[in-house]
């Protein structure tokens, strides 16, 4: 079928850049970020839509990037681990993580940080349960989750320690 | 245009099923027709005494609508599919088409009577949920039609229901759910009652004996018990990884129990929190 060779153009703002891509309709969203912009922040975990180490931002909310065409995503305004920082100052979630030491071997970490961002976007000062609620579609194999409950607190205002 | 591409085509909602179904070459459709970029296709609205709800409409976004706050067995479902990243893509329309035996959105929708509107070459017909799903995967939808809008009948003051799912983990499918829907003439008399259970049969399981328990009844512990009891009767699970046949069959009853309890609170004007239940909540 040559439906599917065909190369379609979208139009993405990625961390505030507008962008032009011309890609295969059945390009995956995190395969583009790593792939073809070279944005290896986001990482791929599982590629089953399980462990969330893919997550990232479009129009604001948090989304498995390997499972989203990136396609569905044309028009959208797409922010990654790389976008979080402003001017070369670290993001208040970013710096939290570090205060609360909210990872051990970093991979899962950077969706924890996007899933982290789109929950304090929507809700301030979210209560612990919103937080376990907030961040259930991120899986680390390695921290028990206490560090980064913590994290996600501080990043909030609260007392992380 | 899904005329045109043959019965091998699909379309493509949300994805948060399909995509993973594509990778692991359970589904190999011969083209995918994208309805992302289709407007007036995700809205959530008062109509004539019903609620209507684009096919496209996100579960995060169904969980945020004054909608669900009006309806909570609403909120109980949306807000606990999956995981905020799922329930940002995920649509109530693919949910419903896609007809998973484990979906959440078919037991709802079916305990509170709502149809689907589909459109085709032919025009739109509508038709209820009970009988758009036909078989586990399977719908009466033609293959050029799609599913437009889901409409839910609007609730009396003294009716109510509530929607609980057992998971293990947050992402996963639930292991059962049971929703119920009941409709009251005081505190304690039951006009009509509606259990449905999924996960555990290949459609959702309408639990006819366990609304007979409760309808036109005074609600005892008795006759909660009873409906319990049916609804663990018609229950028919698979043993899996998700557990063995004894062990969901008790997981129905206990879940029927509890979501009836709220849905009857509920009437009385309580305000009751349930949802999908997991590990780490």
């Amino acid at each position: 079928m040559s439906a599917a060779n065909k190369r379609v153009r979208i139009r993405l703002t990625i961390n505030g850049a507008s962008r032009e891509l011309e890609i295969e309709p059945r390009r995956l969203l995190v395969e583009l970020l790593r792939e073809d912009l070279d944005l290896t922040g986001t990482h791929i975990g599982c590629d089953t839509t399980y462990c969330g180490a893919c997550t990232v931002l479009l129009n604001g909310r948090n989304v498995k990037s390997c499972t989203v065409f990136a396609v569905q995503a044309d028009g959208g305004e797409i922010t990654t681990v790389e976008g979080l920082e402003k001017d070369g100052k670290l993001d208040a979630v970013q710096e939290a993580f570090a205060e609360c030491h909210g990872l051990q071997c970093g991979y899962c970490t950077p969706g924890f940080l996007m899933s982290t961002r789109a929950l304090l976007s929507r809700v301030a000062h979210p209560t612990d349960a919103q937080i376990r609620k907030g961040i259930a579609g991120n899986t680390c194999r390695c921290t028990g989750y206490q560090n980064i409950f913590k994290a996600v607190r501080a990043a909030a205002g609260g007392a992380g320690k | 245009m899904l005329g045109e591409l043959g019965e091998e085509a699909k379309v493509l909602a949300g994805g948060q099923s399909l995509i993973p179904l594509m990778k692991l070459r359970l589904a190999r459709p011969s083209a995918l027709v994208d309805l992302n970029h289709i407007p007036r296709t995700a809205y959530i609205e008062p109509h004539n005494g019903q609620i209507r709800i684009g096919a496209m409409t996100r579960h995060a976004d169904i969980e945020d609508s004054p909608a669900a706050a009006r309806i909570p067995i609403l909120h109980d479902c949306a807000a606990g599919i999956a995981d905020a990243q799922v329930r940002n893509m995920g649509t109530i329309g693919g949910s419903v088409a896609e007809a998973d035996p484990h979906g959440d959105w078919a037991p709802v929708l079916m305990a509170l009577g709502a149809e689907v509107e589909c459109i085709g070459p032919g025009g739109a017909r509508t038709v209820p949920v009970s009988q758009f799903i036909k078989d586990a995967f399977t719908t009466t939808l033609g293959p050029a039609e799609l599913v437009r809008e889901i409409r839910v009948p609007s609730a009396g003051a003294r009716s109510a229901g509530a929607y609980i799912a057992f998971k293990r983990c947050a992402p996963v499918y639930p292991t059962d759910s049971a929703a119920v829907e009941v409709r009251m003439l005081d505190d304690d008399f039951c006009e009509d009652a509606a259990v449905v259970l999924g996960s555990v049969g290949l459609t959702p399981v309408v639990v006819a004996e366990a609304a007979s328990a409760l309808r036109g009844q005074a609600i005892t512990p008795h006759a909660i018990r009873r409906a319990a009891e049916a609804a663990m009767s018609a229950a028919e699970p698979q043993a899996d990884l998700r557990g063995s046949v004894e062990y969901k069959r008790l997981l129905v009853g206990v879940l029927t129990e509890r979501a009836l309890l709220a849905a009857l609170a509920r009437a009385r004007g309580e305000h009751v929190e349930v949802t999908h239940e997991y590990v780490g909540r």
